[in-house]
């Protein structure tokens, strides 16, 4: 049988939940002999694949760069897992909506400094006027919550979806868990 | 026709990056950038919430290292509450950033750098990751995720979760150490030396075959700022800050968090959302200095554990002078490996690490305060501001990869015109370019607490700035 293919996605997070990934610690070396890590931070392919079986989506949607990367890997991924309470409600990120764009660059890149100020252009991308959960722009096929989902919520869903098994998300985590 | 390579995303990074290297109409670099693309928001958003809840929220700035912004932001509280927190949550919270150094460090030298370091700089894309080193070299591969893991376990035993631990809170901790926890953290001790023997003895071993990786990796004099105690050995958690010059001399010592904001600022680029620090006295970017690990063991005299103080004095040998070389990043991580696990059972040696007295309470003394600790990139500054009731005002955050960016983006041109040449290069060469970066360890979620993403693609644009061809990499 051919591995599957897995691919992890950093968008407006923390990166808390990719680092709670990681701490499967050697499960992680098991998971490698079944599926291949084909598109992630710590993989050197910079172009999503064409063809993906699970992705797993960190933080929330932002700016226009993250709006065209999940619909991107929308149509690439055979399933898609909101990882963590960023992809799955908005959590932090989504707690500059209240204020809006122009006043938090305005706090971080104007009143805040003592040279240059001036809001960054070049090449970086514009923010989205509300961050909003992924579920909001495409579908999600699995919601896993947490802020981050543990280790062991990574691994027990992990293996279930490679057996493509029964899957039981609110025995293993929660909101905030 | 001039040219402009982009490499996005940087990849085995922490983070959203983008490198666009600018070439000119004869295909010689003119200059090269490192972008950052993310933007948070938590300076504002921040406002009008309780000074007491800000440890735990602005732990999500970062999920690799959560506990310095949580040890920053609890001492700004503290300095808000006028407390002086007792002495075993000093060194409990101590414990939890070394800790913490421990598994950061890891995670940059064996699941971010070591593919390069341990399968070359041109190793084939599909295996050059932690997954193929894994593969490659099982004994190094493991000593990673031991190393890693005992770091994130010690923060599990004493915060109850290995990532966004809730344990650390303005006034101390919430809970003491109990005798078990002791026990099973020194358990662990003897297998952390000897995976840290194993990463020493490795990287050792291959680091001569970098001499033009050393060369050109952000080579160059650069002034140098890290915590340091009244004994001159190094500190992740109280201490003061001391600034060097390129030669050593010290220009500031004994700077309080207090005093951070009066000579330390920070200047926008229009190219990235991480800021740049510089000292005011020198302006910007005269001002500008390197902090973290490279930082660290240039500036301190002494380790002041055994086995850590033999690899200080090695390292310093690397250089007549201070160390200039980002390269030597990786080295010194594993020194602070070391002295880590030396410190951490040096702390829980002393019996008076189980005392009950963790925690100091008060309301609000003072409309302002301020937190300092080192991150394990280098100095972390959180500022304050409240209300008579407690509610946040404003808030100002001073990250490590905000002080390193202006020696990234020196380093990214450094490396860029030595491997770039006639506008011809290949996918090695440009990753020597991401892997100057990777030297530095930048945590791009920290940056962008007020950070982006790039595939490598090459443009060719017109003078007019219109892209007129685009070719992908996969
Ligand atoms: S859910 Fe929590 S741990 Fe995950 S990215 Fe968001 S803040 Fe970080």
């Amino acid at each position: 049988m051919s591995k599957l293919k897995l691919a992890t996605v950093w968008l407006d997070g923390c990166s808390g939940c990719h680092m709670s990934f990681l701490d499967m610690d050697e499960r992680l070396l098991e998971l490698a002999e079944v599926v291949d890590v084909v598109y992630s931070p710590i993989v050197d392919t910079k172009v999503f694949p064409d063809e993906v079986d699970i992705t797993l989506v960190e933080g929330a949607v932002a700016s226009v760069d993250d709006e065209k990367k999940i619909k991107k890997i929308r149509e690439h991924s055979k399933m898609l897992v909101a990882m963590g309470d960023c992809a799955v409600t908005g959590n932090v990120p989504a707690m500059r909506n209240p204020i809006g764009p122009e006043a938090i660059l305005n706090r971080a890149y104007i009143e805040n400094v003592s040279a240059q100020p001036q809001i960054p252009c070049v090449v970086v991308p514009k923010l989205l006027r509300v961050v909003r959960p992924i579920h909001e722009f495409v579908k999600v096929d699995v919601f896993l919550p947490g802020c981050p989902p543990s280790a062991d919520t990574f691994h027990t869903a992990l293996t279930a979806l490679v057996k493509s098994g029964p899957l039981d998300i609110p025995a293993l985590t929660r909101f905030g868990a | 026709m001039s040219q402009t390579i982009t490499i996005d995303p940087v990849t085995r990074l922490e983070g959203h990056g983008k490198i666009t290297i600018q070439l000119n109409d004869k295909g010689e670099v003119e200059d090269a950038h490192f972008h950052v693309t993310q933007v948070r928001g938590f300076e504002r958003f921040s406002e009008g919430r309780p000074f007491y809840e800000m440890p735990s929220l602005m732990a999500r700035i970062c999920g690799i290292c959560p506990v310095s912004h949580l040890i920053a932001s609890a001492k700004a509280c503290e300095a808000i509450m006028s407390v002086r927190i007792p002495h075993t949550a000093a060194q409990l919270r101590r414990m939890l950033n070394l800790a913490q150094m421990v598994q950061s460090h890891a995670l940059s030298f064996f699941y971010l750098a070591s593919p390069d370091l341990l399968l070359g700089m041109e190793a084939d894309v599909k295996v050059r990751n932690i997954l193929g080193v894994a593969a490659a070299k099982p004994e190094l591969g493991r000593a990673g995720v031991g190393l890693r893991r005992f770091g994130q376990s010690i923060i599990e035993l004493l915060g109850d979760k290995r990532v966004h631990p809730g344990w650390v809170v303005p006034g101390g901790v919430t809970e003491p150490l109990s005798s078990e926890k002791r026990d099973k953290i020194l358990a662990m001790i003897p297998e952390a030396y000897a995976n840290t023997g194993v990463a020493l003895g490795a990287y050792k071993q291959i680091a001569d075959t970098f001499k033009q990786e050393i060369e050109v990796f952000a080579n160059f004099p650069s002034n140098y700022l890290s915590l340091i105690n009244e004994d001159e050995s190094i500190e992740f958690t109280d201490g003061a800050l001391r600034l060097v010059d390129e030669g050593g001399k010290i220009i500031e010592d004994g700077m309080t968090a207090a005093r951070f904001p009066e000579v330390i600022g920070e200047a926008v680029e229009p190219y990235s959302y991480t800021k740049f620090a510089y000292y005011k006295p020198l302006g910007y970017p005269d001002g500008s200095y390197r902090v973290g690990p490279l930082a660290r063991l240039n500036i301190v005299k002494t380790m002041g554990t055994a086995k850590a103080e033999k690899e200080l004095a090695e390292f310093k040998g690397l250089a007549a002078g201070l160390v200039t070389s980002s390269f030597h990043y990786h080295h010194a991580r594993l020194v602070e490996i070391l002295y880590g696990i030396e410190k951490i059972e040096e702390i829980l040696s002393d019996p008076r690490i189980l005392d009950k007295h963790v925690r100091a309470t008060a309301g609000v003394n003072r409309l302002e305060g301020t937190g300092q600790a080192e991150a394990p990139r280098g100095v972390l500054h959180h500022h304050y501001k409240v209300d008579e009731d407690g509610k946040m005002t404003w808030a100002n955050l001073v990250i490590a990869t905000g002080q390193n960016n202006k020696a990234m983006n020196l380093g990214v041109l450094q490396a860029a015109k030595h491997y770039v040449k006639d506008g011809k290069f290949t996918e090695g060469m440009l990753n020597r370019v991401e892997a100057v970066v990777r030297t530095f360890d930048p945590c791009l979620s920290c940056s962008s607490h007020a950070a982006g993403q790039m595939p490598l693609l090459l443009e060719l644009v017109a003078s007019d700035g219109d892209v007129v061809d685009r070719v992908v990499r996969d």
